[in-house]
C-alpha cells in the first residue's frame, strides 16, 4: 500500500456518483454557515458541515449511518445563505436516500420510520390515507402509547373529520388515483431506471 | 462658460481618486494635456474618507498633499469637478465625449471662510461620513478639498438658506445663476480611473446592518476614526454613543459569496487587520477584537503585518463564516452565532460593536452607460485591444489596495502617452 493510499478520496467519489446533487461535496469551502444557519443544529450529531468535510475524509459508515441528514426540515435556510450556491438540503436528502438503499439507517430513526409508512401508504393507492397514516403514525412506537396518543389528539381527528379533510370511510381502503396500476407501472419503471443508476 | 481647451492630443482621465490623480500627473509631467473629470465637488476619492493606511500606518492626507502640490504646480492638467461623461464616441485618437457640469453656485472668488455655512440653516446627511452625519447646505467637502471652494447643495437653491448664504459672502463668491452646462471635447485617449464603491452592506440580510444600530461597515469605521470625522475620532457605538471597546470584525461580508459579490475584494482581510490596530491605539489593553473570517488573505508582502496582529493576545481569530447576527434587546449589543470550524463549537458572542468588512465593487456601470469597453464578470475593466484607446487605473481595473492602484495607474498612463504620441505621428 502506498502512503497516500490512506487519502484517497473512494467515498467521495461513491457520493458523487451515487447521491442526488453529491458532485457538489467538494464545492464546500468549511465556511460553516450552513451549520451556524441550521435551526435544528445543535439538536444533531453531524451538521452538513461537518458531513461535507467527513465525505471528503473518507468516513463512510459514521456518514452513512449519521441520523443527521433524517433530522433536515427542509427549511433551506442552508440553501439560501451558501455562498457557493451547494444544494445542501437536496444532498442530504439524497444521503438520508442512499443510506436508505443500502440499509445503515439507525434502527428506529423516527423519520426514517415515517418516511416508510408514508411511502407505503402513498404507494398502495397514489393518494394519501390520512385516516391510516395518522394511526399508523400514533401507534408507530407500540399498543400502549397509540391509544394514549389517539386519546390526545382526539380533537384534531374530530375537526378534520368535521372541515372534510379526512373520512373515517377510509378506513376501508379510502380514495385513489383514477389509474391504479398506470400508477404501479410508472412506480415501478422509475425504481428500474434508478437502480441502473445506482449501483 | 467653462472654457476648455481639448484636441485630439488631449488624454482624458475620468475620476479624481488617488488613481486618476497619478494617472493625470504621470502623463502631464511627461509633457502631454491632460483634463481630469471628477463628478464630486473635490479631488481625493475614497482614499481621502480614510483614516491611516495599511501597511505603514501613515495618514493618507499626506500623499494627497503631495499629489495637490504637483497638480497645482503643472499647467498641463487642467481639473474640473462636479463633472460627469455622459456620452462617448469615435475611436482611438479621436473620441468625441460630451461632459456634464453640474453647478456648485460658488466662483472663484471663494476663500473657503465659511460664513455662508454659518449663515445656512438646512441639513444634509453628509455623504463623506456615509451618512454618519449631517452637513450643511452650504459645505466644504472636507478639510483637504480641491479646489478650496464651498459648495453649495442643489436642493437649497430657490429656498431662504441660498439667499442667507449669498448675503452673507464678503466676496461675491456665491453665483446662484449658474446653470448645467454641456461640453463637447475631442479627445485621443480617455483613462478611466473611476474607482470603486462598497457593497451595500443592508443587502445581508442576516448580519442585520439596516436593523442594528451597532452593526456597521469597515468603510463607516474608517470615516469614525478621523479626529475631524462624525464622532471627533472616538469609535464608539452608534446606538448609545458608548466607547465600543470589545468590537467583531466579519469578514467576506458580501464577498466570495454568490448571493452577493462573487469576488475577492483582497484588500478587506488587511483593512480588518488594520482596523484591529486601531483599537489598541484608542483603547490600550482595553481594547479587544474577533475577526471572523473564512481564510485570511494578506496578500504578497502584506504577510508581516498579519504575523504582528495574530502576536497581539487582545486579537482573536475565529475561523467561521458568521451565521446570522441578533440583537440583544436590553443592551443593543450585537450577538453573532455560527459554528467554529476548528472543532465545530456553536457559538453566540456578544459584542459591543460588529464591523462588517464589505467588498469593494466597481462605481461605474459602464454597459449602462453605454460606453464601449470590455468589463469581467465583477464589472471590473478588462484589459483588451477591443478597448482601443481607452484604459483603465486603479479599482476601476479590480479590486486594488493604493500601492497597486498607483501602479496600474501609471502603466495606463503610459498607454495613453503611446496613444497621444502616435496621433502627434501622424500628424506631423
Ligand atoms: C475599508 C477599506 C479600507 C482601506 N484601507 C486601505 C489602506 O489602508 N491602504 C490601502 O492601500 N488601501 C486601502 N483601501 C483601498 C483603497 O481605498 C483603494 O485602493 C483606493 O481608493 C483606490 O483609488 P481609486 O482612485 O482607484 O478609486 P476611488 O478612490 O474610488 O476614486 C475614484 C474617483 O472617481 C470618481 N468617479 C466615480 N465615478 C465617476 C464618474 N462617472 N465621473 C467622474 N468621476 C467619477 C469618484 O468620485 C472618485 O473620486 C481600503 C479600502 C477599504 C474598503
Amino acid at each position: 500500500m502506498s502512503n497516500t493510499a490512506k487519502y484517497r478520496n473512494d467515498f467521495l467519489k461513491e457520493v458523487e456518483a451515487n447521491v442526488e446533487e453529491g458532485e457538489w461535496v467538494k464545492m464546500c469551502m468549511q465556511c460553516g454557515v450552513c451549520a451556524g444557519s441550521c435551526p435544528l443544529g445543535n439538536a444533531w450529531e453531524h451538521t452538513p458541515q461537518k458531513i461535507f468535510m467527513m465525505i471528503r475524509a473518507g468516513k463512510r459508515d459514521e456518514v452513512l449511518s449519521s441520523d443527521a441528514m433524517w433530522m433536515c426540515t427542509s427549511c433551506y435556510n442552508c440553501i439560501v445563505r451558501c455562498p457557493r450556491e451547494v444544494p445542501i438540503t437536496h444532498i442530504m436528502h439524497g444521503l438520508a436516500h442512499y443510506a436508505k438503499r443500502l440499509g445503515l439507517v439507525p434502527a428506529n430513526q423516527p423519520t426514517a420510520k415515517f418516511a416508510q409508512l408514508f411511502w407505503n401508504n402513498l404507494s398502495k393507492r397514489g393518494r394519501i390515507n390520512e385516516l391510516t397514516l395518522g394511526l399508523g403514525l400514533y401507534f408507530m412506537n407500540g399498543f400502549v402509547e397509540g391509544i394514549k396518543t389517539s386519546i390526545k389528539m382526539q380533537s384534531l381527528g374530530l375537526n378534520m373529520i368535521k372541515t372534510g379533510r379526512m373520512n373515517v370511510m377510509e378506513i376501508f381502503g379510502g380514495h385513489s388515483v383514477k389509474d391504479t396500476s398506470g400508477f404501479h407501472a410508472m412506480l415501478q419503471k422509475a425504481e428500474e431506471i434508478e437502480a441502473t443508476r445506482i449501483k | 462658460m467653462t472654457e476648455v481647451v481639448a484636441t485630439n492630443q488631449t488624454i482624458l482621465v475620468v475620476g479624481g481618486g488617488i488613481s486618476g490623480m497619478t494617472a493625470a500627473l504621470e502623463a502631464a509631467e511627461c509633457g502631454k494635456q491632460v483634463i481630469l473629470l471628477e463628478k464630486n465637488p473635490s479631488l481625493g476619492g475614497r482614499v481621502s474618507q480614510l483614516y491611516k493606511y495599511f501597511p505603514k500606518l501613515c495618514m493618507p492626507t499626506c500623499g494627497m498633499e503631495i499629489n495637490l502640490r504637483r497638480i497645482k504646480a503643472n499647467p498641463n492638467v487642467r481639473v474640473l469637478t462636479l463633472a460627469e461623461v455622459t456620452q462617448v464616441s469615435g475611436t482611438t485618437g479621436n473620441y468625441q465625449v460630451k461632459v456634464k457640469l453640474s453647478p456648485r453656485y460658488v466662483n472663484s472668488n471663494c476663500t473657503a471662510c465659511g460664513a455662508c455655512a454659518d449663515a445656512v440653516t438646512a441639513e444634509f446627511p453628509n455623504e463623506y461620513n456615509y451618512g454618519l452625519n449631517n452637513r450643511k447646505g452650504a459645505y466644504l467637502p472636507f478639510f483637504m478639498a480641491y479646489p478650496q471652494r464651498y459648495v453649495l447643495d442643489p436642493k437649497i437653491i430657490g429656498t431662504a438658506d441660498a439667499d442667507k448664504a449669498q448675503a452673507a459672502c464678503h466676496c461675491g463668491a456665491i453665483d446662484l445663476d449658474m446653470q448645467t452646462e454641456e461640453m463637447d471635447l475631442q479627445i485621443g485617449s480617455i483613462i478611466w480611473a473611476t474607482g470603486w464603491q462598497p457593497f451595500d452592506a443592508d443587502k445581508i440580510q442576516p448580519y442585520g446592518h439596516d436593523r442594528f444600530a451597532n452593526v456597521i461597515t469597515s468603510v463607516e469605521m474608517e470615516r469614525m476614526m478621523d479626529p475631524m470625522g462624525p464622532t471627533g475620532g472616538r469609535l464608539v457605538r452608534p446606538s448609545d454613543g458608548q466607547e465600543a471597546k470589545n468590537v467583531a470584525f466579519i469578514q467576506c461580508a458580501g464577498s466570495r459569496d454568490r448571493n452577493y459579490l462573487k469576488h475577492c475584494s483582497r484588500i478587506c482581510c488587511m483593512a480588518t487587520l488594520k482596523q484591529t490596530t486601531y483599537l489598541r491605539e484608542q483603547f490600550g489593553d482595553a481594547g479587544r477584537a474577533t475577526v471572523y473570517y473564512i481564510d485570511i488573505r494578506a496578500i504578497d508582502r502584506f504577510e508581516n503585518f498579519y504575523q504582528k496582529v495574530m502576536k497581539d493576545d487582545n486579537i482573536k481569530f475565529i475561523k467561521s463564516k458568521v451565521a446570522n447576527v441578533i440583537e440583544n434587546k436590553e443592551n443593543n449589543n450585537p450577538i453573532l452565532r455560527g459554528v467554529n470550524t476548528e472543532g465545530y463549537h456553536r457559538y453566540a458572542d456578544e459584542y459591543d460593536l460588529v464591523v462588517l468588512a464589505v467588498g469593494m465593487q466597481p462605481s461605474v456601470d459602464f454597459k449602462s452607460l453605454g460606453i464601449d469597453i470590455v468589463v469581467n464578470d465583477n464589472g471590473f475593466i478588462e484589459q483588451n485591444p477591443h478597448n482601443g484607446g481607452m484604459f483603465a487605473a486603479g479599482c476601476a481595473s479590480d479590486a486594488l489596495d493604493v500601492n497597486r492602484a498607483v501602479q496600474n495607474a501609471t502603466a495606463s498612463s503610459l498607454r495613453a502617452i503611446q496613444v497621444i504620441n502616435q496621433v502627434a505621428g501622424a500628424e506631423g
